[in-house]
């Protein structure tokens, strides 16, 4: 009987060994005990270079640990793989440059420590605890998504270590008295204010369903849009949740269909996203205009084909409304930080990919964080979080400023959106336009957005 | 009113799809009426089928009907495959032994495919048209997947009663020591049904990958739509199966006219706990 077991287990470990050695590598982590990673080292970018540090007169070098998880696998894959892109293209900059340099000489370089939390709540507690009390992290970068950065919040808040938010918009984790975590994205309740305010002038009369992913964020993006709906004098006709693993639209669709409505607002992330996008299309429901969350943003979206055309997007950041120098001197704020385009063309060649609003989050992050031991002079945790604090500031990304109220401390007040869409280029190819706001939209809104045929 | 259309509206799609649990569910429900073995790398397998239609679709060209063939084949040898490697050894020993096994392969697929395919979601951009029924539009890929589902499903029925392997497999499932009293092979009859019920899994996965976007992860939600199915439709009874698909995809259907959609798994696994408390062997399982 035991050579038998033997013989079973043997086969099976042979035959996964097997297998395993067909199978491209991918970066993930064994699911039970996993070993730290160090994130991924790309090539340094020719284009830009990181913002300029001051002189030292004798050089000490210290490394700070910047702990994160990231989605290897699971649902959050897509768009988290796009933020973890963008925060090593700033630390490769960075470290590249010579690092940080504090005005005594010490120069500061940047160590990442990373596990996959395959998007599970669970693993991210377990993994951002590992990060704090073994791997000894001195700053934290938040996991993607509002649901995962939730979970993690709570572990950085109770060991008092800084974290910097991105791919994280709801509110609430920043009203709950934190005083840890510092937000980079426009809060989830104003994510879809700009596409009222672009509806307002498009067709005042439209009739609007609200159909969202029932999660953290998803929520918190309806419970801010609802109220300015009804104050903008918009009839909502229909309101429905959805759970996150849907994968069957038909029942939603044909309550669309039913409501009358001519506008649909929602969606939630990237799975749910495309998969309503795709679904709709197949079933010519014709709205004049949909605007879903997060899903159309990514530059995966076009593989959907002609579903995608017309599908819009609110989005933290996009190339062609990228933020500028000049914006920044308008508005008084200090400029920091490289442009857009520098930005982009790094990122480009680096990973030949074009950046999405996920990869200049990430980016960020970092970026923000490099703002602040420049600040403080200090990699102290508290003198780099009084700074984060203090810190009013203009990038390409856009406006940084954090709430320091006891109320909503840490939330973006700062930050702006902006609408995309996609569209067809005269190639006839997919592009993803900026329509909104009007002074710096490269593209008029199509609308109505022509019925599939 | 609105409710009524509504439902008329949601119902035929919901039946349609129907077919296609009861197809993915029929595979899991063969195996535990032939062995009592529950297979838990049931999941994955439909995952791999899904996985089978979008490379021959995208990377050979192969229509996904036409791709049904090969992915079936595999299927049944990836299942004999599982059976001789993993559940042969424990076919005899309690449950829990067996769940661990296919439990353990489980994990094998979904580890490798994660290595392989990522868990990023994939889209097979096929559309087979479709055509408007009142307010709804009734898509060609739900309307042939539903008949394949249940050409499958006269073909197993006719398999198990008319042909001698399959008089074989009912007679193992019935008395396994006195099916090889009468010399049946039960060891190899085992495998055929083994491999019969993957292939059913695959098969369905690769249908369901006609008209939705999946991952190696998507499985998992049609396995415990299967265990539903197999409770509502009897576990062991491969045509009750069907039964209970329908059943389940009218729900499906039925339930967002009514309320939000968020609220059909809790309806689904509620209707589950009654069903085994009131009637275990399920509304169409043989008596015990």
């Amino acid at each position: 009987m035991k050579r038998s077991l033997f013989s079973i287990l043997t086969t099976l470990v042979l035959l996964g060994m097997i297998l395993s050695a067909c199978a491209p590598a991918a970066p993930t982590e064994a699911p039970v005990a996993p070993a730290p990673t160090e994130a991924p080292v790309e090539e340094p970018p020719a284009a830009t270079e990181a913002p300029a540090a001051t002189e030292a007169p004798a050089m000490v070098e210290e490394t700070v640990v910047v702990g994160f998880t990231s989605s290897l696998t699971g649902a959050q894959e897509v768009s988290s793989k796009r933020q973890v892109a963008g925060f090593n293209l700033w630390m490769n900059q960075v470290n590249e440059a010579g690092g940080i340099k504090l005005s005594d000489g010490t120069v500061v370089k940047i160590s990442a420590q990373t596990y996959d939390d395959e998007s599970t709540k669970e693993r991210v507690q377990e993994l951002y605890t590992r990060l704090i009390t073994e791997d000894n992290a001195d700053f934290l970068i938040s996991p993607y998504s509002s649901g995962l950065t939730a979970a993690a919040s709570i572990i950085a808040e109770q060991n008092g270590k800084v974290m910097i938010t991105a791919g994280a918009a709801e509110d609430d984790a920043y009203k709950t008295g934190n005083t840890s975590l510092f937000q980079l994205y426009t809060p989830g309740s104003q994510y879809l204010l700009s596409t009222v305010d672009m509806l307002k002038t498009l067709d005042p009369e439209a009739k609007v369903a609200v159909v969202h992913e029932n999660d953290k964020f998803s929520t918190s993006v309806v419970d801010g849009l609802k109220p300015y709906l009804d104050s903008q004098g918009f009839e909502v006709v229909l309101e429905e949740g959805y759970a996150s693993e849907t994968t069957d639209f038909g029942p939603v669709i044909n309550k669309i269909v039913e409501s009358g409505a001519t506008v649909l607002l929602g969606g939630g992330h990237y799975p749910d996203g495309s998969t309503f996008a795709r679904q709709l299309y197949e079933r010519k429901v014709g709205l004049k205009i949909v605007s879903l969350l997060v899903a159309p943003a990514d530059s995966k979206f076009p593989e959907l084909g002609d579903a995608a055309l017309g599908i819009s997007t609110s989005s933290q950041w996009e190339l062609a409304a990228t933020h500028t120098k000049e914006e920044a001197d308008a508005l008084g704020k200090p400029w920091y930080g490289p442009t857009g385009e520098e930005f982009a063309a790094a990122y480009e060649a680096a990973t030949g990919d074009k950046p999405t609003y996920h990869v200049a989050g990430g980016y960020m992050t970092g970026l923000v964080l490099q703002k602040a031991i420049e600040d403080a002079d200090s990699i102290d945790p508290e003198k780099v979080k009084a700074a984060l604090e203090a810190m009013d500031l203009f990038t390409f990304y856009g406006g940084i400023d954090f709430d320091t109220s006891a109320e909503a401390h840490g939330l973006q007040v700062g930050h702006q959106m902006v609408v995309a869409q996609w569209q067809k280029d005269d190639a006839g190819g997919l592009v993803r336009k900026v329509i909104w706001p009007a002074d710096v939209a490269n593209a008029d809104p199509l609308y109505p957005v022509p019925a599939p045929e | 009113m609105q409710q009524l259309s509504l439902l008329l509206a949601s119902l035929p799609d919901g039946i349609l799809l129907g077919f296609v649990y009861g197809l993915a569910a029929m595979g899991l429900t063969l195996i535990w009426g032939v062995m009592n073995v529950i297979n838990l790398s049931h999941g994955p397998i439909i995952a791999l089928g899904m996985f089978g239609t979008f490379f021959l679709f995208t990377r050979m060209g192969l229509n996904p009907y036409a791709g049904l063939i090969p992915v079936a084949f595999v299927g049944l040898l990836l299942g004999i495959l599982i059976y001789a490697v993993a559940v042969h050894r424990v076919i005899n020993a309690p449950h829990l032994s067996s769940l661990l096994a296919t439990f353990s392969v489980n994990m094998i697929i979904i580890g490798l495919g994660t290595a392989a395919f990522t868990t990023s979601p994939y889209n097979v951009d096929f559309s087979a048209g479709g055509f408007k029924l009142g307010s709804t539009t009734l898509l060609g890929t739900r309307l042939i997947a539903a008949l394949v589902a249940m050409l499958f499903t006269g073909g197993l029925y006719l398999f198990l009663f008319r042909t001698r392997p399959g008089k074989y497999i009912r007679a193992v499932a019935n008395n396994r020591a006195a099916a090889e009293l009468m010399g049946i092979p039960s060891t190899r009859i085992l495998a055929l049904s083994f491999g019969l019920g993957t292939m059913l899994a695959a098969v369905s996965g690769a249908l369901i990958a006609t008209f939705f976007p999946f991952s190696i992860l998507a499985g998992g939600s049609y396995e415990l739509k299967s265990f539903v199915i197999g409770v509502l439709g009897g576990l062991g009874n491969p045509v009750g199966a069907l039964f209970g698909g329908l059943v389940l995809g009218m729900l499906e259907g039925v339930i967002p006219a009514f309320m939000e959609t968020s609220w059909v798994p809790v309806i689904e696994f509620g209707l589950f706990v009654i069903i085994l408390l009131v009637r275990p062997s399920g509304l169409f399982g043989a008596k015990q």
